[in-house]
């Protein structure tokens, strides 16, 4: 048994131990101990709280029995996941969050007296304000969640889901949550703490399903966001400094990562969170154009012609990568590239793939050392003095129009130049557009030869045509 | 007057805001997916919450309305913390630089 204040402390060590683990991150060599202290700071915030409540009673066993089943799938999970599936993984994990959160709120209105929060029809006035923020932001948090794991992993189509007067119900519902949580304040009802839940847990599912494909790296930023303002919430109703602590890292962390991701789109968060992008489809008009522009296509053998010949090459991944899961095809293919002494590196856009990072994970997972890696404008200026551009699984972020065309609705967005380098090769299913719905530029190019095929296929077969 | 320990939990967040905000700045962007993982589980510290919730039940009654919540919350945050820590720590192992990689 210690005393609050001395349980207060430790809470507050293990909160700069969090923001130690974010601090490794800044390196990959620091990465690992960062990783260490985020799990000590864990341990300490866990075994405090059993230290300052010090009365055991039977509950105890049950307590660690579901700690171990939690943590025995927890770890089942994390060794079984396959890289690829990074995206809905963490989708996942924000929505558990979520739903701890408001499941967390719930007992604490249930049973304010375990919280010193009051007694039950008296809570705190703060406390209840508190709660009420938590448990709605954790459920908006959990249905948000949901719909995006079931976006990313393909169970709901990646198409927007719009429908009129969609931004007017979202207003209406987000008002009636303040008015909702006013009138609970006053009377401290039951009922309208759940009708709190169930409209919060709507507003999450309205909220995700008009955005797209293409912009899941904003979503999944976000909602990480929200898990974190979430666990601030509770943070604040439990009057825990780790907890309060926590959440702000993790709410910050996640607004940054939404804005380089928007950043990276040239799109404002706002547009994206009204979504809808990706939905219209004038592809009529696209289809004569693609009729009327000659395309020069190639096969393995005119690819590895092209690379041996090289000097220097540039790879640039994209989701289709990880879709086909080509990372260690493509990973043999530079080994033997680099046998021939020609110079590889991989230039990745900030948001090729589904969420922020993702294909510097897919490439470490192939064992691509992670300083032959580079970003966006780190490399861009390299595709002019470079042999050439293989690109794999990409589009949209390689499409020269959105720097010539101001009509296109990706105009301004900073992309890849792709196009300075002597040849491009294309590896491409087909010539159909992007997540944007827009035609690119430069699979018409007189220096861009398309390879037709499924990524890791072509891949594999460029290698037999290397030796 | 004596001020509201509210206030002072309030300048926690605060504070905590501009550090959160200074540290991801100096992530770099190659560990954003690690970066996410691992704000993952250290959310889900939010466990001491449930634990609070589970542990209020009496020895007659330990499973009522409430501290059923708090079992359940466990159960989803212990999933995370391992499976947020374990996975960030898989991801991590798998960085390499270009020395080690020689065959």
């Amino acid at each position: 048994m210690i005393s609050a204040n001395l349980a207060a402390i430790f809470y507050l060590v293990s909160g700069i131990l969090f923001i130690l683990a974010l601090r490794g991150l800044s390196s990959p060599d620091t990465s690992r101990q960062g990783n260490y202290f985020g799990i000590a700071g864990m341990v300490i915030a866990i075994v405090v709280t059993f230290l300052s409540i010090g009365n055991f009673s039977s509950s105890l066993i049950y307590v660690i029995m579901f700690l171990v089943i939690g943590g025995a799938i927890g770890a089942f999970i994390a060794f079984k996941i396959p890289m690829t599936a990074m995206p809905e993984l963490v989708a996942g994990f924000h929505s558990l969050v979520g739903l701890a959160a408001v499941f967390v709120a719930i007992a604490a209105f249930l049973n304010p007296d375990a919280f010193n929060l009051g007694i039950v029809g008296n809570i705190k006035l703060a406390s209840l304000i508190e709660m009420s923020i938590g448990v709605a932001v954790g459920a908006i948090t959990f249905s948000g969640s949901i719909i995006a794991f079931l976006k990313l992993r393909g169970i709901m189509s990646g198409a927007p889901i719009t429908f009129s007067g969609q931004h007017i119900l979202n207003l209406l519902l987000g008002i009636s949550i303040f008015v909702l949580i006013f009138y609970l304040c006053k009377t401290q009802s039951t009922n309208i703490f759940w009708t709190v839940i169930v409209i919060s847990f709507l507003i999450g599912v309205l909220l995700i399903i008009p955005i797209g494909g293409a912009d899941m790296p904003v979503v999944i930023s976000m909602l990480n966001s929200y898990s974190g303002w979430a666990a601030a919430g509770i943070g604040f109703t439990l009057e825990n400094t780790a907890l309060i602590i926590t959440g702000a890292l993790v709410g910050s962390s996640g607004a940054i990562l939404s804005y380089i991701m928007c950043k990276a789109m040239n799109r404002s968060f706002v547009s994206v969170i009204l979504g809808g992008f990706g939905a219209d489809n004038s592809a009529d008009d696209k289809k004569e154009k693609k009729d009327q522009k000659p395309v020069k296509s190639g096969n393995a053998e005119d690819a590895a012609f092209l690379m041996k010949n090289a000097s220097s090459v540039i790879i640039v991944p994209g989701y289709g990568m990880a879709v086909a899961q080509a990372q260690h095809a493509l990973r043999e293919m530079v080994d033997k590239l680099k046998k021939n002494d020609i110079k590889v590196t991989y230039a990745i856009h900030p948001v090729a793939g589904r969420m922020p990072g993702h294909m510097n994970v897919l490439l470490a997972e192939a064992n691509v050392p992670y300083d032959e890696v580079f970003e966006l404008e780190d490399i861009n200026n390299d595709f002019a003095n470079s042999d050439v551009a293989f690109v794999i699984g990409a589009n949209d972020v390689t499409n020269p129009v959105a720097k010539t065309d101001p009509k296109s609705p990706i105009f301004g967005m900073p992309v890849l130049d792709v196009e300075k380098c002597k040849s491009v090769l294309f590896v491409k299913r087909s010539l159909s557009p992007g997540y944007a719905g827009i035609d690119n530029e430069l699979f018409y190019k007189d220096n861009t030869l398309m390879l037709f095929a499924d990524a890791k296929k072509m891949t594999e077969d460029i290698v037999k045509n290397l030796d | 007057m004596e001020i509201d320990p509210f206030i002072f939990r309030l300048s926690i967040f605060i504070l905590s805001i501009f550090i959160g905000y200074y540290v991801v700045w100096s992530v770099t962007p190659s560990l954003h997916t690690p970066l996410m993982s691992v704000t993952n589980a250290i959310s889900s510290v939010i466990i001491v919450g449930a634990i609070i919730a589970a542990l209020a039940g009496t020895s007659e009654s330990i499973f009522n309305t409430s501290s059923i919540f708090g079992f359940i919350a466990i159960i989803l945050a212990a999933i995370n913390i391992f499976g947020g820590f374990l996975v960030t720590q898989r991801m991590l192992q798998m960085y390499k630089k270009k020395k080690d990689k020689k065959k």
